[in-house]
Formats: structure tokens, C-alpha cells, sequence
């Protein structure tokens, strides 16, 4: 018999690799077929201290976390009890501990999972330069029946350079626990895999937005290291020079957003990364952007707010500084992408939209999101190019007006080097021809432009990912996806209808799709990972929801799991 | 810096770069001459209009902008040398100038301003201090003296010492370091122009008077001197010349020789090639 979703737990003190075992298991997952996702547990140590590799494989592809973990192998339980919450149990759970490492701690034990004792440390103390964590990853492979080849060639990739004896090290580990797992006999053997033709990609949500900004022609951007988005940034230097960017590492987040608008100003498509403590110090010079009309994408990788709050964890609270925080009535973007590699079209068509509609865009990643790793179908390339509308016609008779009332709200744009173009661009409410006024007649044209501009532009297809029928909906966004997919399906495959909606536009707000999409719903099912259920309130105050509504909110740190949609939505019906 | 020179073309004067925006500036103001000074500077290197870009923050000589005929960008205040740093990063061949005041520069866009001189990009930085606040009516700057009473904001004064501002850039690593007076506008062009034509980042900390909140400032016009001593490009001998100095010395403290803050590099992959690296 053979399962088709597998999760296991590698943890273990930062010293003890379970990090790199769960990045190899990925690995040799993702070779041989499999679909996977990893996501990371760690405290907020700089080395060392807890950590856990969460991975899950399938055959299938993976959108959120197991609803909780088949199998924990633990190098040992160095301050486990501080995320023992993120490791959900039950008594069909397999923990396997090394006895020279203590007793499973009460926490995990009272889930009345199995326990099995491999004495990792003794193990791997017998290989000359053996490794605990190639021990417990060669326990794991033959638990769930990863062919050895698919380890194999990740070994040869990444210890090749350190020599034959480091790989015959690793090498050796594995056969040791694998040896020892044989005769376990535990029914958690991964359904075969179904490797198909198409090209699949090992990519974190990070790489992914980073990857969106490139393809949609990003060529600068302003970073100030914050966690969980730095990894967006440190991807970006190097892939930004290759490709005839730059990447400027700043003083502070004030500095980063007014470089970007800088070097947008200047006609350089522009982005930074940052989190919810960065957004806040970014937010006056976002509204720069709004008043100035300058084209500039911030990513936010959201992690449990308010203020420092838990950097390493994640959470979708920033929803409502995204959509709200800037001073004025300052109308501007805010998409979220719906899964780790949707961080790639989301990141690319919000460079476009804020070209296009020259005006900030705010993309709401998190740290479930850009700090996770997973195994995907290669995302189908996208259109989305930054493109603005600039001026033409410069230096005739009239002179140009920089701010010009046109009926789209977009106004043709001089960038410098564009003789006739010259003009002052201002954070001063202004005229037309950009001179700063504090004219009514000029405030109001000005601001009725900035929002018709949004709102009369046509998002096409993208605003939403709309999926199944039925007359109940989840509506949901961002990594709530996930878990809220595999709930509906969940529903489906046991013969019954429901519909999901992950609404990627954020704002501006799309009425009139929303109701299309959500026509004969007569139960809405509301998903989010906040406290202040702040998601549901701003659907509550732009969109009329059809029938009962009800609202599954929790702020992070643990993960929405599938299960617990799933039964909201069962005890609904 | 770059400079896009005019060729072909008769030779541009000052009014070419001036707008037919009146500033909003008091009668008397200091800034009227910086802003000659400046449209001065632009005409005597033939600066390209459409090649130039004036960037500012929030205050009463952030206004400038507006009142040129190149293009400009007025920001928020405190963040013009960060916007301004984006520009000739993303865009190294424009010439990019910054104007604004003491409160702009030295209070709220302090930590820009020590990142800027280190940073050492290819502009020119134009701050007119008047030691106060003037748009919101006459409160203590950065540059005002610990027993100034004049504010109903700090009435015993602002108990705290002031800056200064030439020694502040000499220490954050300003590659280019001059101080001219509102009261003679042709030495302020020509500390532009050498500032502008010195590579990296050129500092030039202009005295210009606010006579409404500070009328004692009329004064300065006979407080101020030459500071005497040829420009060297050693930054120890100028920081140690500028602490003899009284803060009325003009003329340029330092041209120094560091090499500008300019990345970038030639294309290597294609966007595609890179994708390669997520294949499994």
C-alpha cells in the first residue's frame, strides 16, 4: 500500500544539518518525479538553535502543508518545545529518535504516535567523516521509497566538489539509517511518481518575485537587508548585474524607496523588497509615488506583525498598511500572489501595472511564501512587460503637461533626456502642467485622475484565480490559497461541490467580478491569516458577499492547514 | 561628473534656465541669489537642459526646482539625496544637483547625508542654511545656536550645539567640500561649477540669510571672508584647516581625489539562462 502525500519533519539543533537533509530530500524528491514543499521552522538565532526542515512530497502537486506530519526524525530535541505547535501528530505519527538524545518530549509523545529508536549519533560516529543528518536522511528514503539513484545524483551535486570521501561519507550515512528503516515496516511508501514531459523547477517564493521582477524588465532596485525578504534582494545583485541592472544596498528603507523612485523617475523600471517594519518607514515616500505619479513595486514578504513582531514566521497582517497605510486619499496597487510560484506572475504583472498605470504597486508576499521551497510545473511564461506611455510631440507649440487630465487618467510621461520634457515633478498636489496648486479645481481633477486611472483600467483574468462550482465559496488570498484549494478539492473528490476564489488583485477593488464569480453562492467561506480578520473587513467594506459568510481567521505563526478549512467548510454545509 | 555640453547652438544665459514661476519666497531671501547662482552655473557650462536633473526635499530652498527649466523632482522632506542617488545611479550620464536647507539636509535627511558623502555618487549638493526653519515659521535647525530665544518652539533656546556642516561632510567622507554666501552669487556659480565638474560627491554649504526669522543674518555680509587657503586634496589638512575656521571662511575646503560610487556592469546572461538554474 502506498500513500500520496508524505510529510516528515527533520529537526534538530542548527549544528545538526536538518536543514540540509530536508534540502537534499527536496532534492532527490523533485529527481526522481515527485512534487514537493519545504518550508523552514527556525528560531531567531543567527546559527544554530532549532530548526526543522517541514517537507511534504506527492505525486501530485503540493499547495500547502499536511494537515500534520507522518514522520519526525530528530537528531536530537534541543528546545523543540518552542515549535512543537508547528508539528500537528496524531497516534498513526512516526517519531524516530535517537535514544542517546533523551526521551521524545511529552509534548510530541502525548500525541500517542509510534516511537522508534535509531541511534543516529552511534551511527554516524562509526563512518569516518559521517554526518546525523545523512543517517536520518537515509531512514527517510527507505521509509517512503526515494530511489536511491535520485539521492545519489544529489550528493554527486552537492558535495562533489569537496571529494570522493566526502561523497562516500554521505554515501555511507545513507546506507546506514536506510539499513536500519528496512525493517520498520511502516506504511508511509510515496505513490510512484508520474514524472511526465513537462520541465519542472526547484524554486523558493523569494527566487520567484525576484525572477517576476527580471522578466518583467526591472533593471534597479534599493535593498535594506530585513527578514523574510532579504533573500529577494540577494538573489536580485547578482541577477540584476548579469542582465545589465544594478542592485544598490542602502542606508535604511527611507533611503531604498526614494532611490527606486529616483531611478524611476529617470525611466529605470524600479523595485525593492522589504516587510512590514520596512513598509512602515517606506509609506510617505509610496505616497510620493501615488502624488508624483512614478512608477515603483514594493514587495512586502509579510511576517507576524505589529513591529518586530516574529520576523521568522508568517502572517498576512500587513493587508491593511498595504491598502491603507499612506496618508491622503492615495489610491494605488496591491496584488498578492497565491503560491510560491505565482510569486513569479504576480512580481512580473505588477512591474507592468505599475508602469502602466504609473503609480506604486505593493506585492503582498509572505514568509510561508518566499522563505518556502517547492517543486513546480515550469510557470507558463507571461506577457508583462514594463511598459509606459511616454510623450511624443515634445517641444512644439504647447508645452507639456506632465500631469495632463486624459480620459484614461494615465498622462503621457517625459523622462529626462527627452528634449521638451522638462518639467518639475511634485509631491505637491499640482496642476496639469505640474506647477505646484492648492486650487480646489486642481486638487480634485488631480485626484479623480489618479483613481480612474485604476479603476477604469482592465485587469483581464488575473484579478482572481477562480476555481470549481457549487453554491458554497472560499475566498481567500495569498498562501491561504494553498490549504484553501486542497480543502475544496478535498470536498469534490468526495462528490460535492465548492468554489475558490483567491482574489490576486487587492486594489483596486473589482465589484462587478467578484459577483460574476460568486453568482448562485449562497455560503462564503472567508480565509486569512490575520488576527483582526482584517481580510474579511476590507471584503466586507468594497464587495457585497452573497448568503451567509463565514470567516476562518488565525494569526500566524502556525500554518492554515487543509484539514482545518476542510472541516470549517463541512461543518457549513 | 558628466557633462552634456550645448554645441552648435548660440550660448545659453542664465534665463534659459530659469522657469516663469515666481517663488514664494519673503522679499529679500537669500535664496533669490543662490537660485542666480545656480541658473548662473548652468549657463556657464552649457548644461543640457533635458540632460539635467534637479532634485529636493521639503523646505523654503526645496523649492527650486520648480523655478528651473531643467528637469526636477521635488520629493519629501529629508530624502532628495536618496532620490537623487537613485537618478545617477540608474541613469549616469544625466547631471544631477540637489538643493535644500539646513533642517532638510542635516535634521530629518541627516543619516542621507553622512550615507551620501561616503557613498560618493557623481553630484552636486547645494545646501542654503539659514540656521532655522523657515516654511513652518521660524523653529531651530540643526545649525542654530544652543541660546537662540526666537521660537515660541524652544523659547530658552534649543539647549543643544549646532552642526557644522563643512566639518560634518569633511568626517562622512564628501569628496568635494566648498562654502560660498547668498551676498555674492558669482562665487556661489563657480563653486557649482567646480563642484559639478569634480568627480563624486561635491558639498557646497551655502550662508544664506533668512531675513525674516533671522534679520540679524543681514549682518553676515560683513561677518563673512575668504577662507584663505588653496584647496587641497588631502582630507585630514582640510578638516584640520576647517576646524580652525570661524564657519564664515568661503571657498573650497577640499577636492579630493576618491573614485565615484558608479556600478554596473555588461550583460552576461539572458533572462532565460538564468531560468536554467530552477530546472530540476
Amino acid at each position: 500500500m502506498t500513500v500520496d502525500s508524505v510529510t516528515i519533519a527533520l529537526v534538530g539543533s542548527g549544528g545538526a544539518g536538518a536543514m540540509t537533509a530536508g534540502q537534499m530530500l527536496l532534492d532527490a524528491a523533485a529527481n526522481v518525479g515527485w512534487y514537493g514543499l519545504m518550508s523552514r521552522s527556525t528560531g531567531p538565532q543567527i546559527r544554530g538553535g532549532e530548526a526543522a526542515a517541514l517537507v511534504r512530497l506527492s505525486p501530485t502537486p503540493v499547495h500547502g502543508p499536511g494537515d500534520r506530519f507522518d514522520l519526525i526524525v530528530a537528531f536530537d530535541w534541543q528546545n523543540v518545545e518552542r515549535f512543537a505547535a508547528e508539528l500537528p501528530l496524531s497516534d498513526k505519527s512516526v517519531i524516530v529518535t535517537d535514544p542517546s538524545q533523551g526521551e521524545v518530549p511529552a509534548v510530541l509523545a502525548a500525541s500517542g504516535a509510534k516511537q522508534i529508536e535509531l541511534p543516529i549519533k552511534e551511527l554516524a560516529a562509526k563512518i569516518p567523516g559521517g554526518r546525523v543528518n545523512m543517517v536520518g536522511l537515509g531512514a527517510v528514503a527507505a521509509v517512503i521509497g526515494l530511489p536511491r539513484a535520485g539521492i545519489d545524483a544529489v550528493i554527486r551535486k552537492a558535495l562533489g566538489k569537496k571529494g570522493d570521501a566526502a561523497v562516500q561519507a554521505s554515501s555511507a550515512g545513507i546506507d546506514a539509517g536506510a539499513k536500519e528503516a528496512a525493517g520498520w515496516g511502516l506504511d508511509l511508501e510515496l505513490a510512484a511518481p508520474n514524472r511526465g514531459d513537462g520541465v519542472r523547477w526547484n524554486i523558493s517564493g523569494n527566487e520567484a518575485a525576484g525572477l517576476g521582477a527580471l522578466k518583467g524588465g526591472v533593471k534597479f532596485c534599493a535593498a535594506y537587508p530585513i527578514t523574510p525578504a532579504t533573500e529577494i534582494l540577494e538573489w536580485l545583485a547578482p541577477n540584476l548585474a548579469r542582465t545589465g541592472g544594478k542592485l544598490v544596498q542602502a542606508e535604511d528603507e527611507l533611503a531604498s524607496i526614494a532611490m527606486c523612485l529616483g531611478a524611476s523617475f529617470s525611466g529605470v523600471p524600479s523595485i525593492t523588497a522589504t516587510a512590514g517594519p520596512g513598509l512602515s518607514l517606506m509609506t510617505e515616500c509610496i505616497g510620493l509615488g501615488v502624488a508624483s505619479e512614478t512608477p515603483v513595486v514594493i514587495v512586502d514578504v509579510q511576517r507576524g506583525g505589529p513591529s518586530t513582531g516574529i520576523p521568522t514566521k508568517s502572517e498576512q497582517s500587513d493587508l491593511n498598511i498595504a491598502v491603507y497605510g499612506l496618508h491622503g486619499d492615495a489610491p494605488h496597487l496591491v496584488v498578492g500572489p497565491t503560491s510560491i510560484g505565482d510569486c513569479l506572475f504576480t512580481t512580473q504583472w505588477a512591474v507592468h501595472l505599475a508602469e502602466a498605470l504609473q503609480t506604486p504597486a505593493i506585492v503582498l508576499s509572505d514568509q510561508a511564501m518566499g522563505q518556502s521551497r517547492a517543486i513546480i510545473d515550469k510557470p507558463a511564461d507571461a506577457p508583462h512587460k514594463a511598459e509606459r506611455l511616454l510623450a511624443t510631440d515634445l517641444g512644439g507649440g504647447e508645452k507639456y503637461k506632465r500631469y495632463a487630465n486624459t480620459e484614461s487618467g494615465v498622462s503621457p510621461a517625459a523622462i529626462p533626456g527627452m528634449p521638451g520634457g522638462e518639467h518639475t515633478a511634485d509631491g505637491l498636489e499640482h496642476a496639469e502642467n505640474a506647477l505646484p496648486s492648492s486650487q480646489a479645481s486642481d486638487h480634485q481633477k488631480q485626484l479623480d485622475k489618479r483613481l480612474r486611472k485604476l479603476t477604469s483600467h482592465e485587469f483581464g483574468d488575473a484579478w482572481a484565480d477562480i476555481e470549481g462550482e457549487g453554491e458554497i465559496a472560499v475566498v481567500t488570498w495569498g498562501s491561504s490559497t494553498g490549504p484553501s484549494r486542497e480543502a475544496v478539492r478535498r470536498l469534490e473528490a468526495a462528490g460535492r461541490k465548492a468554489r475558490l476564489v483567491a482574489i490576486r488583485l487587492i486594489f483596486p477593488v473589482q465589484p462587478a467580478k467578484l459577483a460574476e464569480a460568486l453568482k448562485g453562492v449562497t455560503k462564503v467561506l472567508v480565509v486569512e491569516q490575520t488576527h483582526g480578520a482584517q481580510f474579511h473587513k476590507f471584503l466586507r467594506a468594497h464587495y457585497d458577499l452573497p448568503g451567509e459568510v463565514s470567516v476562518f481567521s488565525r494569526p500566524g505563526p502556525l500554518p492554515i492547514r487543509a484539514r482545518e478549512v476542510h472541516e470549517t467548510l463541512v461543518s457549513l454545509i | 561628473m558628466d557633462t552634456h555640453l550645448t554645441e552648435n547652438v548660440p550660448a545659453p544665459t542664465p534665463h534659459d534656465y530659469k522657469s516663469d514661476v515666481k517663488p514664494i519666497w519673503c522679499p529679500g531671501c537669500g535664496d533669490y541669489s543662490v537660485l542666480a547662482g545656480i541658473t548662473r552655473a548652468m549657463a556657464n557650462m552649457g548644461m543640457e537642459r533635458h540632460n539635467t536633473v534637479v532634485v529636493s526635499g521639503i523646505g523654503c530652498s526645496s523649492r527650486i526646482p520648480a523655478y528651473t527649466s531643467v528637469y526636477g523632482y521635488h520629493t519629501v522632506h529629508g530624502r532628495s539625496l536618496a532620490v537623487a542617488s537613485g537618478v545617477k545611479l540608474a541613469r549616469p550620464e544625466l547631471n544631477v544637483l540637489i538643493f535644500g536647507g539646513d533642517g532638510d539636509g542635516f535634521s530629518i535627511g541627516g543619516n542621507h547625508f553622512l550615507h551620501a558623502c561616503r557613498r560618493n555618487v557623481d553630484m552636486t549638493y547645494i545646501v542654503m542654511d539659514n540656521q532655522v526653519y523657515g516654511m513652518t515659521k521660524g523653529q531651530a535647525s540643526p545649525t542654530t545656536e544652543a541660546d537662540w530665544c526666537e521660537s515660541k518652539l524652544t523659547p530658552e533656546g534649543p539647549g543643544v550645539n549646532p552642526i557644522q556642516p563643512v566639518a560634518l561632510a569633511l568626517a562622512c567622507g564628501a569628496n568635494f567640500v566648498a562654502r560660498g554666501f547668498s551676498g555674492d552669487p558669482n562665487e556661489v556659480a563657480r563653486l557649482i561649477v567646480e563642484g559639478v565638474k569634480h568627480p563624486g560627491f561635491s558639498v557646497i554649504h551655502v550662508l544664506s540669510p533668512c531675513v525674516t526669522f533671522r534679520p540679524e543674518q543681514r549682518g553676515w555680509k560683513s561677518t563673512v571672508h575668504p577662507y584663505g587657503r588653496e584647496p587641497t586634496d588631502d582630507p585630514n589638512a582640510a578638516m584640520r584647516a576647517v576646524l580652525e575656521d570661524d564657519g564664515f571662511g568661503l571657498g573650497i575646503f577640499l577636492a579630493g581625489n576618491r573614485r565615484p560610487f558608479q556600478p554596473g556592469s555588461a550583460v552576461t546572461s539572458t533572462i532565460a539562462q538564468i531560468e536554467e538554474g530552477f530546472a530540476v
